[in-house]
């Protein structure tokens, strides 16, 4: 078992760890989906585990992302704790109605006899040049699902240390993984504390405008307020973390500091968390603010093809095109 | 549902043997059809070959081979008649180039300038269908509308084996049982879903003996043997043109390389397992009996093969051409009349292309 710090690792073998600290830890833990044992995954995120646990705690399923989200909602019914793997973002919609109408409800419909401790992980978002269908930004369809917790980490130590709440956490936990970080490295110290679920941590200070991220956007996030120092801007960038429950307090405490904000996210804009982020900061923030809240997001399309993504994720030019236009006194 | 019925369900129909002979009982086939289908396997098997390399080159992105599939490919796109329909997936580059469809075209989406690539009503080809088995409830709605607009068309539905799993594969083949739906759904049950093997899949005797659940006629065959496989859809093509339903057809093949290029089929299956099949391979059986019974010499031979280098030469050169994929495409198809909001955001992203380019 891990126990020492572990100088640099990659998000995916980050996840894998704190699979395997959790099989190890609680017998109640199985680990299933498509080609999660044998394989490994096709991203290699569960390698090795079927190996080291066997069969029964690490299993292929057949082909049917209904069938194993509904699958988990007995298992957890009967006492397990289910970790499943949607194979990509838009390989989860079969999977759909037992999500909305079972993982997230069952808990208040029987008053919380029944809770479900399920966590279903999915690499999601896009930048990997995929094919369609490989890069959805699906995390507005759960967000707004009433009794999902949503979790949407950035980096390789939180991929870590939230995966081991979300597994520890007794209701259903949707937990998001940028599949473009997937092979980044970065210290993961897996001894750390375990991170709560529903705190936002702010990445980088700054006194002149805040950029709120959460997941494959947070490195974007910082890459334009490192881009913006030069230029004179002290940008500050909040990575929420998780998306439900939503942490009001910390966003909302740099945003007054600041003054100014501005939300990135590669999801389509409309009726996204995006906007929900924007509202929320609105509607609390109004009284400091200098300009209204904006938003930097994917545009209301379908997620395009391959040759044409760039022009479609937010980048750190059009993040600093809008940081301009937020009312600057010094504005020529 | 008779014995004979649960016999074509399992045991796999063939005509051609492994080394080339007619399995005992069966007639000589069509020499001419014969040596067509197999210029269409050298075509096939060639496409791939192609695609492959363009993938080393970084021209496409991902290639889903159908090496070892080529006379499923084959078979499945010449049963059909002009009118008919074709629902591929994403392994059917080669059915979908059999059904005359520029391979060049059809690669669009692979080299990613575009999600389809060609033009669906067009050709009656859909769109290749990455989310598994999605596409076959659509290949029902077609058929059924055909039969309520009184026309004979007949619609081909593929999919692989382990998309069998998936709810909307039985929701499929009961709608079309159902409502008698012109549709032939062939399986190629290439013994794979990435790593996952068949016997993950299923435990049913057979794919094909699913069928019999739904009250349609299922039958198995040997799916590296080009002459039964245009049989058995040909007839199931038949039955369905004749308004008696649909049916399932499962081919025993098997998937040579790997997923794709990005998979490494070494971490689930022994190099013992892929030597069992390559002599099984549905070309070499062909061009053995063709060549047996003078139909093929060498002349011949070289023929096709300097048609198929040429049908390669134009595929790499349509590939490579430098296509300039349109910012603005990102817009112009999302609804019929853009809504406000997309012509707000077409016209900011064009500004800031102005931008960049001043
Ligand atoms: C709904 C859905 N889930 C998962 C995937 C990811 N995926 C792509 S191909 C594949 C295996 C499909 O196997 P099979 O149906 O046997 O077809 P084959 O690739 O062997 O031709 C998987 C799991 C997908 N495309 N769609
Ligand atoms: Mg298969």
């Amino acid at each position: 078992m891990s126990s020492a710090t572990t100088p640099k690792m990659t998000m995916a073998q980050a996840i894998n760890t704190a699979l395997r600290d959790a099989i190890a830890e609680d017998d109640s833990v199985v680990v299933f989906g498509e080609d999660v044992a044998q394989l490994g995954g096709v991203f290699r995120v569960t390698d090795g585990l079927h190996r080291d646990f066997g069969e029964n705690r690490v299993f292929d399923t057949p082909l049917a992302e209904s069938g194993i989200v509904g699958m988990a909602v007995g298992m957890a019914m009967n006492g397990m704790r289910p970790v499943v793997e949607m194979q990509f973002d838009a390989f989860a919609y079969p999977a759909f109605e037992q999500i909305v109408s079972h993982v997230a409800k069952m808990g208040n419909r029987t008053r919380g006899k029944v809770r479900l401790p399920i966590v279903i992980r999915v690499p999601y978002a896009g930048g990997i040049g995929g094919v369609e269908h490989h890069c959805d930004s699906s995390e507005a369809y759960y967000a707004h699902t009433p009794g999902l917790t949503v979790v949407a980490p950035a980096t390789n130590a939180d991929a870590y240390g939230l995966l081991r709440a979300a597994i520890a956490s007794p209701d259903p936990v949707i937990f998001l993984e940028p599949k473009k970080h997937y092979f980044s490295k970065e210290e993961v110290d897996v001894s750390a504390a375990v991170p709560p679920i529903g705190r936002a941590v702010v990445r980088r200070p700054g006194k002149d405008a805040t950029l709120i991220a959460y997941g494959p956007s947070v490195p974007v996030a910082l890459a334009a307020a490192a881009q913006a120092a030069t230029e004179g801007r002290d940008l500050g960038v909040v990575d929420l973390r998780s998306i439900v429950p939503f942490d009001d307090e910390t966003v909302c405490a740099e945003v007054r500091r600041t003054g100014r904000a501005v939300v990135v996210a590669e999801a389509p804009g409309f009726a996204s968390v995006a906007s929900e982020i924007a509202a929320r900061v609105g509607e609390r923030c109004f009284h400091h603010l200098e300009a209204p809240v904006r938003r930097v997001t994917g545009f209301d399309v379908p997620y395009p093809p391959p040759k044409l993504e760039h022009h479609f994720l937010p980048g750190v030019d059009r993040i600093l095109d809008v940081v301009d236009t937020l009312q600057w006194e010094d504005a020529a | 549902m008779s014995a004979g019925q649960l016999k074509a369900a399992i045991t796999p129909a063939r005509w051609l043997d492994e080394s080339g002979r007619l399995v005992r009982g069966t007639p000589a086939p069509d020499a001419e059809a014969l040596l067509e289908g197999y210029r269409r396997l050298v075509f096939a098997r060639r496409l791939n070959e192609q695609c492959g390399a363009l993938v080393r080159q970084g021209r496409l992105a991902v290639y889903p081979s159908s090496r070892g599939q080529e006379a499923c490919q084959v078979a499945c796109a010449s049963v059909l008649a002009d009118g008919d329909w074709l629902f591929p997936t994403y392994r059917d580059t080669a059915a979908i180039a059999a059904r005359g469809v520029d391979p060049v075209e059809v690669l669009t989406l692979l080299r990613g300038d575009w999600h389809c690539g060609y033009d669906p009503v067009r050709h009656k080809v859909a769109p290749q269908a990455t989310p598994l088995a999605t596409q076959l409830p659509h290949a029902v709605g077609v058929g059924h509308a055909a039969r309520l607009k009184g026309e004979d068309t007949v619609v081909m539905a593929l999919c692989g084996d382990g998309a069998t799993s998936e709810g909307d594969f039985h929701e499929a083949c009961n709608f079309a049982a159902v409502f008698r739906a012109p549709v032939v759904f062939f399986v190629q049950n290439n013994k794979y879903a990435i790593s996952v093997p068949l016997a993950r899949q299923s435990v049913a005797p057979s794919l094909a003996a699913k069928a019999i659940g739904y009250g349609m006629p299922g039958v198995r065959v040997d799916g590296n043997d080009l002459p039964a496989l245009e049989k058995v859809l040909g007839e199931a093509v038949a039955r369905a043109r004749a308004g008696e339903g649909p049916t399932l057809v499962e081919a025993d093949t098997y998937r040579i390389e790997s997923h794709t290029n990005a998979d490494d089929a070494s971490r689930y299956r022994t190099e013992d397992e892929v030597a069992d099949w390559l002599p099984r391979d549905p070309l070499l059986r062909v061009r053995t009996y063709l060549t047996g019974i003078g139909a093929l010499d060498d002349d011949r031979e070289r023929e096709i093969a300097a048609a198929a280098e040429a049908m390669a030469a134009a595929v790499r050169t349509g590939v490579n051409a430098e296509a300039t994929a349109d910012p603005e495409e990102l817009f112009a198809h999302v609804y019929a009349t853009p809504t406000p909001q997309l012509a707000g955001q077409r016209a900011a992203l064009r500004a800031e292309l102005d931008f960049e380019e001043a």
